[in-house]
């Protein structure tokens, strides 16, 4: 997918992490701060990067500001972000498919 | 050196007859030379003690470079004191080289991570290290490491000369013109003043510092006249609405209640449980919570609780107050409802902190509970609990009376949720060691209870009681199931706390924690 537009899901609350997504040219260009950063920075990192793989994006700037979120979270918040950023969040939403 | 918790223990700290921690009760039967101080005679009638100025009090104790300065903390987070006394010394008097020996510091304290980072404090005693205090001894910039003691073992380091205090500082909120002290009848009442007592009789000198001069005699005085140099009356000592909330309130959190639920189950279980008990509690929300399903058990089996002790607050006084404890024992108080019941409320006694918890003297009412129940940042399979180090390394809580009420009591439960936010309490290796797990009997989750292996009589009882409970292994691959498994800490050679068991060996040390880069 294509990041058309600046796009932000989630919020700053215990539990949570905001994810913002913006238009990029250089591939994925991440940004993470996270409240767990010494024992799960690693896991997060990747769960986020694994996610933008499985919706096929290939470019985007993406801030991350996690707040001890577990994986299910930070998958939903990046899908939403992702889908936010191309104007697609409204309807036909990939159920099972890239999105589970 | 590996010491009995399997924490590796720098040959370098082990001088001077320092050994690692080697399991509870390892010094029972030993003998201690106490430490007497060198006082000065005040054998001339004096009118008074008052003196204009914290600054003059200083000079008046000989404050010097080196010395050791104590506080004690029952302001809590709304203490002026500490602050105020380094500034004078050290903006004012220029004084250097300083260590502060606290019973407990918080974020109240966080001036004086400049002072640290400037290196005119060098070294820090203490049981509890948060704010940027802790931030900047993690770092590194604190001259010796700080070291922390439990708050059975500070008055046991004091009395055996470990800790040589050259000036006590009172934090007063009702003081005489001779420096008898009381926690109560002034505008910033902390209640019980039982940390301040060891201080004040092993220190070389002592400095009250009052925002409430009262008619002498100030009796019965918590901290006594005969012990005390000089007065000093500032504006304020402290933030009332800081000192003592309002009341420690009940938790209505569904999964706390669930979970004090099951900690009454349990004690209710034990053989222990019987007209007279003795119990200890802490102030969390699970902790608290289970004062009120232990008073339904009470009342089903229609029997009384002996009596309490610890922090107190407003839930115990009531169960006072309704003749469902026989007495309690206070060393601190949490809320507005203790300070207003100390030495009012009939039955409810103030207590020193050696009398509270300390290892070494012959006496202390930790020795003699029946039951405790106590939070943790973690804990892990070993049942060792962590109550003082973040999940990111750095020194954020205190171990306070959690080690002394563990090692002293009968049972011991710890009770707290499997997972904070993406945290798993239950873990594999605990990232300090704050109470070793031999001191540990009962865990309660809201995923489940686990009992130590080393209480089969306990786990009898559950069984016999019809209590679910698994291995702590069950749990811990829970937590992992569900938050992941969580990266080792990198830390780098430099130690910059020594954490001691009670018993003044060394349970484990705090590294400075090595940047983090995702790499």
């Amino acid at each position: 997918m294509e990041i058309l537009k600046p796009a932000i899901a989630g919020t700053m609350e215990s539990s949570d992490a905001q994810v913002t997504i913006e238009p990029g040219t250089a591939g994925i260009e991440l940004t993470l701060t996270s409240s767990v950063m010494n024992q799960y920075g690693r896991q997060i990192r990747s769960t986020i990067l694994e996610t933008l793989e499985r919706l096929g994006v290939a470019s985007a700037r993406v801030t991350v500001v996690d707040k001890g979120a577990l994986d299910c979270t930070l998958k939903a918040r990046v899908e939403c972000a992702v889908f936010r950023s191309c104007g697609q969040s409204a309807a036909n939403i990939p159920w099972g498919g890239a999105v589970r | 050196m590996k010491n009995a918790v399997g924490r590796e223990i720098p040959d370098a700290l082990l001088t001077g007859g320092r050994e690692v921690y080697q399991g509870k009760n390892h010094m029972d039967g030993r003998y201690i030379q106490k430490a007497a101080p060198k006082t000065r005679r005040c054998e001339k009638p004096q009118e008074s003690k008052v003196v204009e100025s914290i600054a003059q009090a200083l000079r008046q104790c000989k404050a010097a470079n080196g010395m050791t300065f104590s506080f004690h903390h029952h302001l809590r987070d709304g203490d002026y004191v500490v602050n105020m006394v380094m500034q004078t010394a050290i903006e004012q008097l220029g004084l250097e080289e300083l260590t502060i020996a606290a019973t407990s510091l918080g974020s109240a304290h966080d001036p004086i991570a400049d002072y640290i980072e400037a290196g005119k404090v060098v070294g820090i005693q203490t049981s509890g290290i948060r704010g940027r205090m802790g931030e900047v001894v993690s770092a590194g910039k604190l001259k010796t490491p700080a070291v922390i003691r439990s708050h059975g073992g500070r008055p046991r380091a004091i009395e055996g000369g470990e800790v040589h205090i050259d000036i006590a500082f009172i934090a007063a909120p009702t003081s005489d013109c001779m420096g008898n002290c009381r926690g109560i009848g002034g505008k910033s009442n902390c209640g019980s003043l039982g940390y301040a007592m060891t201080d004040a009789r092993y220190a070389d000198h002592v400095v009250v510092i009052t925002d409430c001069l009262v008619d002498f005699p100030n009796m019965p005085a918590s901290v006594e006249a005969i012990d005390v140099d000089a007065v000093v009356v500032v504006d304020s000592i402290g933030n009332p609405q800081k000192i003592a909330s309002a009341a420690a309130r009940i938790s209505q959190n569904p999964r706390d209640l669930m979970m004090a639920e099951d900690v009454a189950k349990v004690i209710a279980s034990t053989p222990y449980f019987k007209d007279g008990f003795s119990f200890q509690t802490g102030v969390g929300g699970p902790s608290l919570a289970a004062n009120l399903f232990l008073e339904q058990y009470m009342d089903d089996r229609g029997i009384r609780m002996g009596w309490a002790i610890g922090g107190i607050c407003g839930p115990m006084v009531e169960l006072l107050k309704k003749g469902k404890v026989g007495k309690v024992i206070d060393v601190q108080d949490f809320d507005l409802d203790g300070v207003n019941s100390i030495h009012q409320t009939p039955g409810h006694f103030e207590m020193s902190a050696s009398q509270y918890a300390n290892p070494a003297n012959k006496g202390a009412f930790v020795n003699k509970l029946d039951f405790v129940v106590l939070a943790a940042l973690e804990i892990d399979t070993s049942f060792n609990v962590n109550v003082l180090t973040g999940s990111d390394g750095v020194l954020r809580g205190a171990p306070g009376g959690h080690p002394d009420a563990a090692a002293g009591s009968k049972c011991c439960i710890i009770v707290t949720p499997l997972i904070r936010g993406r945290m798993a309490t239950v873990c594999e290796h605990v990232v300090t060691v704050t109470t070793p797990g031999d001191c540990v009997d009962v865990l309660v989750t809201d995923y489940g209870i686990a009992v130590n292996p080393l209480r089969p009589d306990l786990i009898q009882c559950l069984d016999a009681a019809g209590i679910p409970h698994v291995g702590i292994e069950t749990l811990k691959e829970k937590a992992y199931a569900l938050v992941g498994t969580p990266d080792d800490l990198e830390w780098e050679e430099q130690v910059v706390a020594v954490l001691e068991a009670r018993d003044g060996t060394i349970l484990d040390v705090v590294r400075k924690i090595r940047p983090f880069t995702l790499g």
